[in-house]
């Protein structure tokens, strides 16, 4: 049985008819089309199809769609400041972090989280920020790398 | 100076037509074409550069096209760190000859000598000269319309200047933006859904699928045990497939061996025995004055990539049209047409990313599964995308494995002879080896037969099970046998760097012991047995980076070790140093490595590749092992197979040794062996006590000390 679910995404409200539990990360990918959070494991356990929701990352493969309602939900996509790339993704380009690139979107929302709340973390705080995010690639080094730089160019762009 | 010319690359020898491998239909852009496949490893972006360096263009003009097997040229499997090797060395010798096609006709044109012709950023000059000719004024002439002639001189590495360098990869920009990219995000018009029901075993009958109710736009398809549906939306494939999984009833028979005794399985099966090198010296081996000898084994190991396997299928009457992230769209192509009786000429297969491929994942099986279901709803794509225990259970597995290694030291505490018995599954079972399809699907047809167990390739150090089993060291006695199971209860095939993993891990854990054994320092063990000066220079640049001589520690708990090798004896050298910290858990720390991959193309590359190789071969070696117990794979998820998190990472440092001169080689399956290497002997250094089976986790140290 569909019901209408109200949801701002990427700062644009929506509504939309959907079955009430259907996984709130087949809403973004098959009704509003957005690529950015992936599929990886259905289960939460791997962090590709990592959202911003009400500011907070967290998975949406086993978030359900009715506990969207009235919330915020920003995915990788709506990280952009028109053609402008968040701070974080650009730093995942400056240090090329990445291989394949399928759980990027998913570690990108994570660091984004993570430096709203800290912006100034340690080595091992991003590392236990980005634990909930797999890499089957290896890529885990240039990912730290990059949101520590990020995390310093936010700084000195606000003490600048 | 000009390199001297080559035979014509064998890619290019295969695929001699050039207009195959570059156009430039389009102004102010030149299109490359390859067979190689892009999954992250950042393949395509070097073979731009290399485009770009013989063609002189600026790098931005070069645009890679996808592969597709109706337009690309046929360069077999991406795989085995070739794909420079091969692809580069084609695409560099088709631009060569396409550069001096243009400036031959420029000069007949102009009525200049072809000699005081230069290009500028596609421009044709003439002493400097603009000369208003380009690529693109001179491309309806048709010259590229023509077979590779003799090989022309291409250009010197000294006068390099965008190969060499370290570029950004063109794919990152898109990856980190949530553009679509991936198979799973593609979305064809009029596209359906399909999804699999697949059996609970592998061996497993389908008796009857039963009637559950499905909603009246659901197609239901059922072949032997192949059973799927295609719907008009993901979400309701998914539930109707879970509605006929539930009603469904098989008939499942206990196949596989016991997870515990993976030695007794791997001694016990029907096994084809080859010796792969054979090199006898009496005398050194009556010199022999103690012998050691030791087993090391691994359990299988899956690939785990981070997303489930995908495709995309048309079926048009007699004509079939795929989307998949294959390794191999050529050889997928002819799996299809051979397992539906079709000309290859009828499927045509394009290429779209997936997820990091690390060898033969479930994407081929894939492709099939949405080919067999596209075939019941024609003219419309059906999409297919399998589920995470799927992936994890499907997909076939590298092979569990053990070494038995035997070697004598003589009274001076050199190694006079060495014996190595590798027993495995086969590793070469990818679409089409041996003429079968070997795609899941088929198996499960009414009438399908089993994939036959996997192949073990040529009979050499470099190939399948035995790759990396001919100690790189210099020892005049030895013999190494290749003992390939006949049976198959868990479906193996080609996993990253294939049987290197294991026999590296087990020579330089062994060449340890060698070293204690025989008094001596690892290092310096290994230096006296090494009179290769690229092996030599790696271990003296790794040592180096790792500060090996001042390291503190040793049976604290903290524990260095090295690992070295030449990768499938004839390819890239690589070193690694890991240090470990062994209190409650085994922690990984740092590695070190240092690589010798001869020219490099894009430096940065190479550095991201080894760093990931040497990450997921830490995590193959502390965390991995697929369980299973009589009947199924019960590593279904992350859970149950965990790998190394970015909490458990370690820092990790890439040393280049720069060696221009050096034939090009693939950097992706270096790090495998070497890192695996100095993690067991870090371990034995930490604890003191040698632990021979992987994966090294908490339970098997303790269980080694326990038994020393």
């Amino acid at each position: 049985m569909e019901q209408q679910l109200h949801v701002t995404v990427n700062g644009e409200s929506r509504a939309l008819a959907c079955e009430p539990d259907a996984p709130l990360l087949d809403v973004l990918r098959h009704e509003l089309g957005l690529s950015g959070p992936r599929f990886g494991c259905g289960l939460g356990l791997c962090g590709a199809c990592f959202v911003l929701i009400d500011g907070q990352a967290r998975s949406s493969c086993d978030f359900p769609a009715w506990a969207a309602e009235g919330r915020q939900v920003t995915t990788v996509e709506g990280l952009l400041d028109g053609d402008t790339l968040d701070a974080v993704q650009q730093a995942f380009i400056d240090e090329q972090a990445a291989q394949c690139g399928y759980c990027t979107s998913g570690m990108v929302v994570s660091a984004v989280a993570l430096l709203r709340g800290n912006p100034s973390p340690t080595e091992q705080q991003v590392r236990e920020a980005l634990d909930g995010n797999l890499c089957r690639c290896g890529a885990h080094r240039r990912v730290i790398g990059a949101v520590m730089k990020a995390a310093s160019e936010v700084a000195g762009r606000a003490a600048g | 100076m000009s390199q001297p010319p080559a035979p014509l690359p064998p890619t290019l020898a295969a695929n001699p037509r050039l207009a195959v491998w570059l156009d430039f239909a389009e102004p102010g852009v030149v299109t490359i074409r390859s067979g190689k496949v892009e999954y992250g490893q950042g393949v395509w972006t070097a073979l731009t550069q290399i485009a770009a360096e013989e063609l002189d263009v600026d790098l931005r003009r070069v645009q890679i096209a996808p592969v597709s097997t109706a337009t690309s040229p046929d360069e077999g499997i991406t795989s085995g760190s070739r794909s420079i090797e091969e692809s580069g060395s084609a695409l560099r010798q088709a631009c060569a000859q396409a550069r001096f096609a243009f400036l031959s006709v420029a000069a007949d044109l102009l009525g200049a000598e072809v000699t005081a012709l230069a290009v500028t950023d596609g421009e044709i000059t003439d002493g400097g000269a603009r000369t208003g000719l380009s690529y693109w004024s001179l491309s309806g002439r048709g010259l590229l319309d023509r077979a590779a002639g003799e090989p022309r001189p291409a250009k010197a590495p000294a006068r390099w200047s965008v190969a060499g360098r370290s570029v950004p990869r063109i794919d990152i920009p898109d990856k980190v933006t949530g553009r679509p990219r991936f198979v799973h995000d593609l979305v064809l018009p009029s596209m359906r859904y399909g999804r699999v029901v697949r059996p609970p075993a592998p061996a497993a009958v389908l008796l009857s699928p039963g009637d559950p109710s499905l909603p009246g736009d659901v197609v239901t398809v059922r072949d032997g045990s192949f059973l799927g549906v295609v719907a008009p939306t993901d979400r309701t494939a998914l539930a109707a497939a879970a509605a006929l999984a539930r009603a469904a009833s098989w008939q499942v028979t206990e196949s596989l061996p016991d997870e515990q005794d993976l030695k007794g399985f791997l001694l016990s099966a029907p096994e084809q025995a080859v010796t792969i090198d054979e090199q006898h010296d009496e005398s050194a081996a009556a010199a022999v004055t103690q012998t050691l000898t030791a087993e090391f084994t691994r359990p299988f190991l899956a690939h785990a990539s981070m997303a489930p396997s995908c495709a995309i299928a048309r079926w048009d009457g007699g004509e079939v049209t795929v989307w998949s992230h294959t390794q191999g769209p050529f050889a997928l192509r002819g799996a299809i047409a051979t397992g539906l009786g079709l000309a290859p000429g009828q499927v045509t297969v394009n290429h779209v990313e997936g997820a990091g491929a690390y060898g033969h994942n479930g994407a081929d099986d894939a492709a099939m599964d949405a080919v067999l279901l596209a075939r019941a709803v024609p003219g419309r794509p059906v999409r297919v995308l399998w589920r995470r225990e799927d992936e994890m259970s499907w997909a076939p597995l590298g092979s569990a494995m053990l070494a038995r290694l035997s070697a004598g030291l003589d009274a001076g505490g050199r190694i006079a002879c060495w014996r190595q018995d590798v027993w495995s599954n086969g590793f070469i079972g990818r679409p089409g080896t041996g003429g079968e399809p070997r795609l899941l699907a088929l198996a499960h047809l009414a009438g399908g037969q089993p994939i036959s167990p996997a192949a073990d390739g040529p009979p050499t150090g470099a190939m399948g099970s035995t790759r990396n089993a001919v100690p790189g060291y210099d020892i005049a006695d030895r013999v190494v046998v290749r003992h390939r199971l006949l049976t198959m209860p868990i479906r193996t095939s080609s996993l990253r760097s294939l049987g290197a993993f294991l026999n590296v891990f087990a020579i330089e854990s062994f060449m340890d012991e060698l070293a204690a054994a025989a008094g001596a320092e690892p290092v310096a063990f290994r230096l006296a047995h090494l009179s290769d000066p690229r092996a030599r220079r790696v271990i003296e640049q790794v040592t180096d980076l790792a500060g090996w001589a001042g390291r503190t520690g040793g049976g604290d708990g903290v524990g260095y070790g090295l690992g070295y090798a030449r990768y499938k004896g004839l390819a890239g050298y690589c070193a690694a140093v890991a240090r470990i910290e062994a209190e409650t858990d085994v922690r990984l720390t740092h590695l070190w490595l240092a690589v010798d991959v001869g020219r490099v193309i894009n430096p940065d590359g190479v550095i991201n590749q080894v760093e990931g190789g040497a990450i997921q071969s830490a995590s193959w070696a502390l965390r991995e092992r697929v369980r299973f117990d009589r009947t199924r794979i019960t590593s279904l998820s992350w859970d149950t197979y965990p790998i190394l998190r970015f909490t458990e990472v370690p820092q990790v440092e890439v040393r280049i040794v720069d060696a221009p001169r050096e034939r090009e080689t693939g950097a992706g399956e270096v790090a495998q062996g070497p890192v695996a290497g100095a993690i067991g002997n870090a371990v034995a250094d930490a604890v003191g006590v040698r632990v021979r089976d992987l994966p090294l986790t908490r339970e098997q140290v303790a269980q080694a000390i326990e038994n020393s």
